[in-house]
């Protein structure tokens, strides 16, 4: 059973169609790279799978659970992180990583924040409001609520976005740490990473997939990895 | 605070955590002991000052329990402009609502924390009432009345102002539309558009939105009468209002 599905997922705004027809699923140990210029409907789509936006059409599953029907249970193995990482502001770090684990009814809250704090080298910071952080402190912070409760599926809405290239560097080191036991979808416009994280890609534009393969075939496609990119995107 | 052994059930645990984080966020800002400062200031020196509480000399609350409905209008919506509206302002109602807990668990959970701590700004005037108390001698069982009366008010103007924070992402807008929403609730009571009601409804239909004034229904619980209709008035307000901002956030 594959851990992530999107089944036929379609959503429009008014008149505007930001996402048509979206089908594929992601197994175990899979780490998709989520592909796309800025409007292509990245966003829209694991807002979907994620059960924030209720789709038009179509059904998305999580762990077997369907994100609209079986809510809860869906989002008990799923962890999000939107982008921009929101985080309650005026919460410290601690705070904040002990009220996502005590709102998932984690068996025990306070080792879980522990591990996870280490995890994600958030530990210096722990005492210090989320206001105060800095832009790469902010996204692991984001990562880390995803993580807390060891999900089996990780979906993350562009973890890298502002980042220098030592923290770019250590999100994904954590990444891929864990990957070979969940299923994960990252959305990115970093098309250098799809080399280093991925096991596969997909690339959406205007609400369609363009293109679903592994991360080895999509690198074949050329060289000039920003040309192939425009070409599928056009 | 570490983890106990003899935790909740787990299907309680997220709601708990829910209503702490809220109570607790009003703390976290300057804002909470403004707010209570306030509440009180005005409370106190409307009933004093205004009212005449001293000069009647009558060891009764009714005087202090007068201005509540004004005082629930504004600041009811000042503690309940951030229910929603800073969840999205934040974007963390994105967080929220892909953590395992529905929507009317943590709006149920909002609400309650938001009432707790107007419960919490009504509690410390109970000096006004040890001061009648040490002054005179007052029917104690009127005073908790008022006192309960008072509390149920609040959570009706909370209800309304839960609406109003669900509807944006600015707490300017949510405090200054549920403020009116609760200024027309207080006016009504006063007969304030019984002319231009009159003539849109006929006096019959008058007669029946007066009754929707908050003192119209406060009024009873400060001369002591518990009565099942303002009870039933205050909850539906309140439940009215927290049902009716939950589905605006289930379908944004």
């Amino acid at each position: 059973m594959p851990l992530i599905e999107a089944k036929n997922l379609s959503k429009s705004y008014g008149a505007i169609r930001a996402v048509h027809a979206v089908s594929f699923s992601v197994d175990r140990g899979e780490v998709v790279g989520f592909l796309g210029p800025n409007g292509a409907g990245k966003s829209t789509t694991m807002k979907m799978l994620t059960g924030h936006l209720r789709a038009d059409e179509g059904a998305a599953v999580i762990a077997g659970f369907d994100v609209a029907d079986q809510a809860v249970q869906a989002k008990q193995h799923l962890g999000y992180s939107p982008e921009g990482a929101p985080a309650y502001g005026e919460m410290t770090v601690r705070e904040f990583l002990r009220f996502a684990a005590d709102l998932r009814g984690l068996a025990d809250p306070a080792e879980s924040v522990r591990k996870t704090l280490a995890l994600c080298r958030l530990d210096e910071v722990a005492a210090q409001t989320i206001d105060t952080l800095s832009k790469g402190y902010r996204m692991r912070v984001g990562f880390a609520q995803a993580v807390i409760h060891d999900p089996e599926v990780l979906i993350l809405d562009e973890p890298t976005d502002g980042l220098d290239p030592n923290q770019k560097f250590e999100v994904r080191r954590i990444l891929k740490e864990m990957a070979a036991r969940k299923a994960v979808i990252v959305s990115t416009h970093i098309l250098e990473e799809v080399g280093e994280l991925c096991t596969r890609v997909i690339v959406i534009a205007k609400g369609e997939v363009r293109c679903d393969e592994s991360r080895d075939k999509f690198l074949a496609r050329g060289t000039d990895l920003n040309a192939v990119f425009r070409q599928l995107t056009a | 605070m570490t983890s106990s052994e003899k935790s909740p059930s787990p299907g309680l645990k997220p709601f708990t955590a829910m209503v702490r984080r809220e109570f607790a966020g009003y703390f976290r800002t300057p804002l909470a002991y403004v707010f209570l400062a306030v509440f009180n200031a005005f409370a106190v020196s409307l009933a004093f000052f205004v009212g005449g509480l001293y000069e009647s000399g009558i060891a009764s609350l009714d005087r202090f329990f007068l201005y509540h409905p004004w005082l629930w209008a504004f600041l009811a919506p000042a503690a309940g402009a951030r229910l929603w509206a800073e969840e999205r302002r934040q974007g963390t109602i994105e967080l929220l609502l892909t953590w395992p807990i529905t929507v009317w668990q943590a709006a149920l959970g909002k609400f309650l924390a938001a009432w707790l701590f107007l419960a919490c700004a009504l509690l410390m005037t109970v000096p006004v009432a040890l001061t009648v108390g040490w002054l005179g001698d007052p029917d104690w069982g009127v005073i908790i009345a008022g006192y309960t009366g008072s509390l149920l008010c609040a959570g009706a103007c909370l209800g309304i102002a839960a609406i109003a924070s669900a509807l944006t992402r600015s707490q300017v807008i949510a405090f200054v539309t549920g403020f009116l929403a609760c200024f027309l609730l207080v006016l009504v009571g006063y007969g304030v558009f019984d002319e231009l009601l009159a003539g849109l409804i006929g006096s019959a239909g008058v007669d029946e939105i007066r009754r929707l004034g908050l003192w119209r229904n406060l009024e009873p619980f400060t001369l002591g009468l518990v009565d099942v209709r303002p009870i039933a008035y205050f909850l539906s307000v309140a439940f009215a209002g927290l049902g009716l901002s939950t589905i605006i956030v289930e379908r944004r």
